[in-house]
C-alpha cells in the first residue's frame, strides 16, 4: 500500500536537495504507476491528489491522466470532484485523452445535483477544446436559463470559452447574454457582463445591438453606487467593486465611437468619478477604471477634465501602486489629450527618477510620449541628468530613447550635437551606430559647426580618454580627422557664446590621436585613429613627418586591419602628387537620402567609414598607377611575370596575411572597382560572394562511362574557347591535358588584334582560387599587330588539386594600350569547357 | 483581459499552489517562469509598487507574512482590482482555514484549489462573496462528516 498524501508532502519537505526530492518523487511515481496498473480503486482518489502535488513540484504526471478520467466517471461526489480537479490541472486541451471526457461531462451537465453540474461547468469552462465546445454548446445554453444562480453564473463563464472556441455557435448566446443583466445575483451579473464583453470582442458587430443595454448597465451601476452598506458585497465601504469595474469596462467598449451611448453614460460616469471614496484601494480601482472609460469614450470636455484631475491626484499620491496606474493611464490618454497630460509633466519627470523600476519604466514611456519641439530641451536635460545615475539594466533603453528624441525633435544642429555628445560621454556603450552616422551626416552639412565640432570632440576625447566608450572614441576620432585642423591656433574661429576656449597645438592633437592608436583595446578605434592621422597629415603640414613615422610604425601592428591600412597609407606618402586630393574633406552627405534610408544602415556605411572613401578615391584617382595597386592588393595570387618583378617588397607580408584571412574559395582580390572597399571591414565582407556564380557541376559523365566499359578513359579533347573579346582584341584558349596527369591543364593562350590600330604593352595576368596552382610562361611578345596580324601566344599551366570536385576557374586581368590609350580589363572566365 | 495564472509561493521560492489558465506552457516552462517571477518579487521592497512586468505578463503580487500571492494578467487588466481580488482570496482562505498559514495550504492543497475554482474560471472572476464561495464547500464537508 502506498503512503498517504500527508506523508508524501512531509517526505518532500524533508528533502534537503533537489536530487533528494527527485528521488522521493520518482519512488512515489513508481508506486502510483503500480497502483494504477492494479486498478486499485480504494485509493484512487488519494493517488490522484498525490499526482497533482507531484505536478505542482514540476515532475511528469502524464501516466495518471487516465485515472482522473476514471474518477470523473465515478458516482460519488468526492471522487468526481478530485477527478475534475485533476483533469483541469494535469490535462490541457491539446491532449487527445480529453475527448474521452465529453460524455461524462454531458452526463454531469444534466445531473440533478447542482454541485455536480457546477463541477462539470467549471472543468469545461477551464479546459474544453473546440470539439467539446461544439458538442456541448446546447447544454450550456440551456443551463444559462437555469433557475439556480449557482449554475447560471458558471454557465455564463463557461459560455465565454465556448464562443471563443467555436464562434459559429455565438448567435444564440448573443441574445441570451443580456438577459443575465436582469439577474439579482451579483455573481451572475458579473459573469453576464464578462460574457457580453467576450462576445463584443469576438464579433464587434454586436456592439450596436448591445448599445441598447447601456441604460440597464447604468442603472445597475447607479444602484451599486447608491446602495447603503451591503454586507454581503462590501469591500471597504464600497459595494462590489469587482462588478463596478466590470460594468465600467463594458461601458467603455460600448461608448467607444458612439456619441449617443457616451452621452447616455456620462451622468453615471460623473457620479462614479465624484462619489467614489479614494481612500481605499477598492475605491481607487473603480476610479481608475472610470477614468479609463471617460477617456476611452466620446465624453464631453467637462468629464474629461474631471478624469484628468483624478489622475493628477493619483500621480501625487504617496502610494506607489496608485502612481503606477496613474502613469499607465496617462500613457494611454496622451494621444487623446496631450495638453492635459502636459500639465503633469514635471511630476512625471520626477517619476523617472523613482526608486522603483516598475514606476521608472512607466514614467519613461510617458516622457517619451510627451516630448515635442517645445519641451525637448528641458525634458532631454532631465533625462540626461538621470542617465548619469540610472542603474545598468535601465541604461540601454534610456539611451536609445534619448537618441531617438534628440534626432526627432532637436531644435537646431548645435543642440543636437551637444546632446548626443553628452549621451556618448555618459553611456557610449549603448549608443547605436546609426545614431553616430546620422550625426556625421548632420555635421558635414553644417559648415558653420565644423570648428565647433572639432573643439567639442577634442574636449570630450581629452577629458575621457582613459575610460571612453568605443562609440565616443570613434565618433570623436572621425571628427578630429575630418576637422581637426580647425582647432589649431590661427585657424580656430571664435568660440560660441558660453563655450570654453580650447587651446590645442598641432602636437597636442596628434598626440591625442596617437594615444588612441597605440593604447585603445578596440581594433575599430585604432583603425579610425589611423585614418584620422592620415587625413591630418595632409592638412597640418608641420606634422606630416611625425605622422608618417607613426603610420610606418604601425606596419608591424598585430591588428590586421591596422597593419594593412598603415601599409597602404605609407604607400600614399610616396604619391605626393595625389596625396592631398585623396585626403580631401568629405563632401556634405545628402541628408534627405540619409533620412530616407534611415532604416538601412548599409547605405550610410561609406559616410561613417572614412577609410572607405579614401580607398575609393585612391582607386579612381590613381588609375595610372594601376600596376602598383595591383601589386599591393594581389601580388601573392597574381602570376603575371611583368607585375611580379615590379612589386615593392615591403607590402608582401600584409598581403599574405590578408590572403590568409580570406582563404577558402576566394579567387583573388581583384574584384572589380569595388575590390579595395574590403579595406574598411574585410572580415565582414566576404569576397567569396564575388564567386557566387561558380559552377558546381563537374565529374564528366564520360569518365564514369569509360570505367563501365572496363577500358581506360579516353583522353578527352576540349574545344578551343574564346575567353575575351574587346576593341577587336580576341583571347582564345586551347586546352590539352598531359597524359597521366588529369589534374593538370595546359592552356595555350593566343592573342590577336582585329582592329586597325596597333596594340602595345599587352599583358595578361591570370588568377586562380587557392586550391589551384598557376604558372604563366612569358608571352611571345607584348605588341599585337593590327588587322589580324600574327598572334601572340603564351602558355599557362594550371594544376587543379581538387580535380573532379571543383571545376577550373580563372580570372584574367588584361592590360594594353590602343592608340596610346591605356586600358585595363578584368574578366572572369565562365565558359571553360567542363571536365578540366 | 484575463488572469493567466495564480501562484502562491513562499519566501524560499517554493510553489505552494499554481493555477494556470494559459495552457500554452509546458511544465518546464512554468517552473522556469515561476522561478524568474518569484526572484523578481523577492528582490522588491515593501515600499515599491505591487506590479512587475515580466515577459508579456503583468504580475500583481501581494505578500502575506511568508507567503506571496501572485496573479499574472495580460494586457490591460485593472491592476488595483486584481490586488483587491488577491485580498478577497486571502480572506476567503482565512475564513475557511481560520487563520490560514502555509502549512494549511500545503496539506489541504485540493481544498485550496476548490476555493480558487469557485472564485475564478477561465481567467475571469466568478464570485467574490465569501459566503457564496464557501457555501458549497462547507456544505459538502458537513455531508461527509
Amino acid at each position: 500500500m502506498s503512503i498517504r498524501l500527508r506523508e508524501l508532502i512531509r517526505a518532500v519537505r524533508q528533502c534537503k536537495t533537489a536530487a533528494e526530492e527527485r528521488n522521493v518523487v520518482a519512488k512515489e511515481s513508481a508506486a502510483l504507476r503500480n497502483a494504477f496498473k492494479e486498478q486499485d480503486t480504494t485509493y484512487r482518489h488519494r493517488n490522484v491528489a498525490k499526482l497533482m502535488y507531484i505536478h505542482m513540484l514540476g515532475h511528469p504526471t502524464h501516466f495518471g491522466q487516465m485515472e482522473t478520467l476514471k474518477l470523473i466517471a465515478a458516482n460519488e461526489f468526492p471522487e468526481k470532484r478530485i477527478g475534475y480537479l485533476g483533469l483541469m490541472i494535469l490535462l490541457d486541451e491539446r491532449q487527445e485523452v480529453l475527448m474521452l471526457v465529453t460524455n461524462s461531462l454531458k452526463n454531469d451537465l444534466n445531473s440533478r445535483n447542482q454541485y455536480i453540474v457546477g463541477l462539470a461547468l467549471c472543468a469545461m469552462g477551464n479546459i474544453c477544446s473546440a470539439e467539446m465546445a461544439r458538442d456541448l454548446a446546447p447544454e450550456i445554453e440551456r443551463l444559462l436559463q437555469s433557475t439556480n444562480s449557482y449554475i447560471r453564473k458558471k454557465a455564463a463563464l463557461c459560455a465565454t470559452r465556448v464562443v471563443r472556441k467555436v464562434p459559429e455557435v455565438m448567435e444564440s448566446f448573443v441574445e441570451r447574454a443580456p438577459t443575465l443583466l436582469t439577474d439579482r445575483h451579483h455573481g451572475v451579473l458579473l459573469c453576464g457582463v464578462t460574457l457580453m464583453m467576450e462576445i463584443c470582442d469576438i464579433e464587434p458587430a454586436t456592439l450596436d445591438t448591445y448599445r441598447t443595454h447601456v441604460p440597464t448597465l447604468c442603472k445597475i451601476l447607479r444602484s451599486l453606487l447608491m446602495s447603503g452598506f451591503a454586507p454581503e458585497h462590501d469591500v471597504g465601504g464600497i459595494t462590489d467593486p469587482f462588478l463596478q469595474v466590470k460594468i465600467l469596462r463594458l461601458l467603455r467598449l460600448l461608448g467607444k465611437g458612439s456619441a449617443d451611448a457616451s452621452d447616455q453614460m456620462s451622468d453615471i460616469l460623473a457620479q462614479v468619478a465624484t462619489n467614489t471614496e479614494a481612500n481605499r484601494n477598492a475605491g481607487n480601482a473603480i476610479l481608475y477604471e472610470a477614468v479609463q472609460t471617460i477617456m476611452g469614450t466620446e465624453s464631453i470636455g467637462g468629464l474629461r477634465v474631471l478624469a484628468i484631475n483624478i489622475l493628477g491626484r493619483f500621480l501625487a499620491n504617496r502610494d506607489n501602486n496608485i502612481r503606477y496606474v496613474a502613469l499607465n493611464t496617462l500613457a494611454k490618454v496622451v494621444a487623446v489629450d496631450t495638453q492635459a497630460v502636459q500639465r503633469h509633466r514635471n511630476t512625471v519627470v520626477d517619476c523617472v527618477k523613482d526608486a522603483d523600476v516598475s514606476i521608472r519604466r512607466r514614467a519613461l514611456e510617458l516622457v517619451y510620449a510627451l516630448v515635442n519641439e517645445g519641451n525637448i530641451k528641458t525634458l532631454t536635460k532631465e533625462l540626461l541628468d538621470y542617465l548619469r545615475i540610472s542603474d545598468l539594466e535601465f541604461k540601454p533603453d534610456l539611451t536609445n530613447k534619448i537618441c531617438v528624441l534628440v534626432q526627432r525633435y532637436a531644435p537646431d544642429k548645435q543642440w543636437h550635437l551637444d546632446s548626443l555628445l553628452q549621451v556618448l560621454v555618459q553611456a557610449g556603450a549603448y549608443v547605436k551606430e546609426e545614431v553616430c552616422r546620422a550625426l556625421v551626416v548632420l555635421i558635414t552639412n553644417a559648415p558653420e559647426l565644423h570648428a565647433y565640432v572639432a573643439r567639442s570632440m577634442y574636449r570630450a576625447l581629452k577629458a575621457h580618454q582613459e575610460q571612453a566608450e568605443l562609440m565616443l572614441v570613434i565618433t570623436a576620432t572621425w571628427f578630429l580627422g575630418e576637422y581637426g585642423e580647425l582647432l589649431l591656433p590661427g585657424r580656430q574661429g571664435s568660440p560660441l557664446p558660453g563655450e570654453e576656449a580650447v587651446s590645442a597645438s598641432s602636437d597636442d592633437l596628434v598626440s591625442l590621436l596617437e594615444a588612441v592608436l597605440s593604447k585603445s583595446k578596440e581594433a575599430a578605434a585604432r583603425e579610425y585613429a589611423l585614418t584620422a592621422l592620415m587625413k591630418l597629415a595632409a592638412r597640418v603640414p608641420e606634422q606630416t613627418q611625425r605622422i608618417k613615422a607613426t603610420i610606418e610604425r604601425q606596419t608591424g601592428s598585430t591588428f590586421l586591419e591596422v597593419q594593412a591600412r598603415s601599409c597602404e597609407y605609407s604607400k600614399i606618402f610616396g604619391l605626393e602628387a595625389i596625396r592631398a586630393q585623396l585626403l580631401e574633406h568629405m563632401p556634405p552627405l545628402d541628408e534627405s537620402t540619409y533620412s530616407r534610408n534611415l532604416g538601412n544602415p548599409n547605405v550610410v556605411d561609406a559616410a561613417a567609414a572614412g577609410p572607405a572613401q579614401a580607398q575609393q578615391a585612391f582607386a579612381n584617382g590613381a588609375a595610372t598607377k594601376t600596376d602598383d595597386i595591383a601589386d599591393l592588393l594581389s601580388m601573392d595570387v597574381m602570376a603575371g611575370p611583368a607585375a611580379a618583378s615590379a612589386g615593392p617588397a615591403p607590402t608582401t607580408s600584409a598581403v599574405d596575411m590578408l590572403n590568409e584571412l580570406l582563404a577558402g574559395d576566394l579567387l583573388d582580390l581583384l574584384g572589380g572597382p569595388a575590390a579595395p572597399a574590403p579595406a574598411s571591414m574585410p572580415a565582414q565582407d566576404p569576397l567569396g560572394g564575388l564567386f557566387g556564380s561558380q559552377p558546381t557541376t563537374s565529374a564528366p559523365a564520360m569518365d564514369a562511362f569509360g570505367d563501365l566499359m572496363g577500358s581506360p578513359a579516353p583522353q578527352p579533347s576540349f574545344p578551343i574557347t574564346t575567353v575575351f573579346e574587346k576593341d577587336g582584341i580576341t583571347v582564345t584558349f586551347a586546352f590539352t591535358k598531359p597524359p597521366g596527369q588529369p589534374s593538370v591543364t595546359d592552356i595555350e593562350a593566343s592573342y590577336t588584334n582585329a582592329s586597325a590600330a596597333p596594340v602595345t604593352d599587352f599583358t595578361l595576368q591570370a588568377a586562380v582560387p587557392k586550391f589551384m596552382q598557376l604558372k604563366l610562361d612569358p608571352a611571345t611578345g607584348n605588341a599585337l599587330q593590327p588587322n589580324n596580324g600574327p598572334s601572340v601566344t603564351q602558355a599557362i599551366h594550371v594544376n587543379n588539386t581538387m580535380h573532379g570536385q571543383k571545376p577550373l576557374v580563372l580570372r584574367l586581368r588584361i592590360a594594353y594600350s590602343i592608340n596610346g590609350q591605356p586600358t585595363l580589363e578584368q574578366v572572369e572566365v565562365k565558359n571553360l569547357p567542363p571536365g578540366l | 483581459m484575463a488572469i493567466k495564472f495564480v501562484l502562491l509561493v513562499n519566501k524560499q521560492g517554493q510553489t505552494r499552489l499554481a493555477k494556470y489558465t494559459d495552457q500554452g506552457m509546458s511544465v518546464e516552462e512554468r517552473r522556469a517562469l515561476e522561478g524568474e517571477i518569484v526572484r523578481k518579487c523577492l528582490a522588491r521592497s515593501e515600499k515599491q509598487c505591487s506590479f512587475i512586468e515580466h515577459r508579456n505578463y503583468k504580475v500583481i503580487y501581494r505578500r502575506y507574512a511568508s507567503l506571496f500571492f501572485l496573479v499574472g494578467v495580460d494586457g490591460d487588466e485593472n491592476e488595483l482590482a486584481i490586488l483587491e481580488l488577491i485580498h478577497c482570496l486571502v480572506e476567503t482562505l482565512d475564513r475557511y482555514f481560520s487563520n490560514v498559514c502555509e502549512l494549511d495550504l500545503m496539506f489541504n492543497l485540493e481544498m485550496a484549489h476548490f476555493i480558487v475554482d469557485e472564485m475564478l474560471m477561465n481567467g475571469c472572476i466568478v464570485e467574490t462573496n465569501k459566503t457564496n464561495v464557501l457555501a458549497p464547500i462547507q456544505l459538502l464537508e458537513k455531508a461527509a462528516a
